[in-house]
């Protein structure tokens, strides 16, 4: 027996949102994150090295899941643009106006590079009973992300447990 | 610079401690991290937001910039020929402006798989307190389990291997 809707039991382990980033994978992101983490590793800011590791420039791997973040606003959009879809999707299903992420699994495969157009897709994995928390009362959902480049190659799952919660003690929004 | 390997797979023993790296938050690390990864997600950004939205006491670390951070602190000690394959990290509580992050590590195994890579496991943890208080005090806001590939001689290059001959 499951209390979970046929809305969430009839996508449990298909791959949904087959997304294409609509924009190139590109070295300034990399200078951004090694500049917000103080990160100095030479594979990422000496073309020598680079060349000699990887056979040229490769984006830090723990990048992965911004090539697929959307633009916050571009021409034709209409409200919030928003990443990972099935995890605002459940938020929506189970009414639950706030959200965490608990747990982050990323897998690394082919590294990738500038130039690159990533694609992925998400899966919803499992959704737990209702849980209570000190956030809140709400329900931990596990959703894993494939992402691929534009040969088809594999270079990276994601894997994230959400809970969704809504506050106890008073009507928060979000 | 060089591509010369900084720590080979040999080096490593498991029981080895990574030398200690403590950072202090400002809402700058915050909103930097969070624009880098292209989280537009306004708890990262927007202390009214956090505060009285989400109940929190001040803007956080966001997920991915996190994973950029423990990133940093296993190939600060690994060099740039580590390739790392495999990170798996827990978010127990949130890092604020006012913290003082201190990453720690200890090597949990050493092992080579069926293709001839070298790997270490290593068990990182991210403990935060504020930058005045004793570290004793700190709390663990972040666990983070890491398998990196290492190379076995100074010519082994972990970033060479492909397909089959990558288990991440």
């Amino acid at each position: 027996m499951t209390d979970l809707p046929v809305a969430v039991t009839s996508v449990i382990g298909i791959s949904q949102y087959l997304q294409i980033a609509t924009f190139d994978v590109e070295n300034s992101y990399a200078y951004n994150t090694l500049a917000a983490t103080e990160n100095a590793n030479p594979l990422f800011w000496d073309d020598a090295v680079a060349q000699e590791l990887t056979s040229g420039r490769i984006l830090p791997p723990t990048t992965l899941s911004l090539w697929m973040r959307p633009h916050y606003w571009e021409p034709g959009a209409e409200g919030e643009q928003v990443a990972l879809q099935v995890h605002f999707d459940l938020k929506k299903i189970f009414e639950l106006p706030e959200a965490v992420m608990t747990d982050n699994t990323i897998i690394f495969y082919e590294p990738v590079r500038a130039g690159d157009r990533i694609s992925n897709s998400q899966v919803l994995k499992s959704v737990s009973g209702p849980k209570t928390t000190k956030l809140g009362s709400g329900r931990f959902w596990v959703i894993d992300v494939e992402f691929k480049n534009q040969h088809g190659a594999l270079v990276g799952i994601e894997s994230y447990t959400g809970f969704g919660y809504r506050r106890d003690q008073e009507g928060a929004a979000s | 610079m060089t591509a010369e390997a900084r720590l080979l797979l040999g080096q490593v023993a498991v029981g080895q401690s990574l030398p200690e790296l403590a950072i202090d938050v400002t809402p700058t690390t915050v909103v930097l991290g969070a624009l880098a990864s292209r989280d537009w997600r306004p708890m990262h950004h927007d202390y009214k937001f956090a505060t009285e939205r989400n109940g929190v006491a001040d803007i956080f670390l966001n997920t991915p910039n996190q994973a950029a951070w423990f990133e940093r602190y296993v190939t600060d000690w690994a060099g740039p020929r580590a390739r790392l394959g495999r990170m798996k990290f827990r978010m127990k509580t949130s890092v604020f402006p006012g913290h003082r992050m201190v990453f720690t590590a200890i090597v949990t195994a050493v092992s080579t798989d069926s293709a001839g890579c070298g790997w270490v496991s290593i068990d990182v943890a991210l403990s935060v307190g504020a930058a005045e208080a004793d570290p004793s005090t700190y709390v663990v806001a972040s666990t983070c389990e890491v398998r990196l590939a290492l190379p076995d001689s100074p010519t082994d290059n972990p970033w060479s291997r492909s397909g089959e001959q990558w288990i991440p």
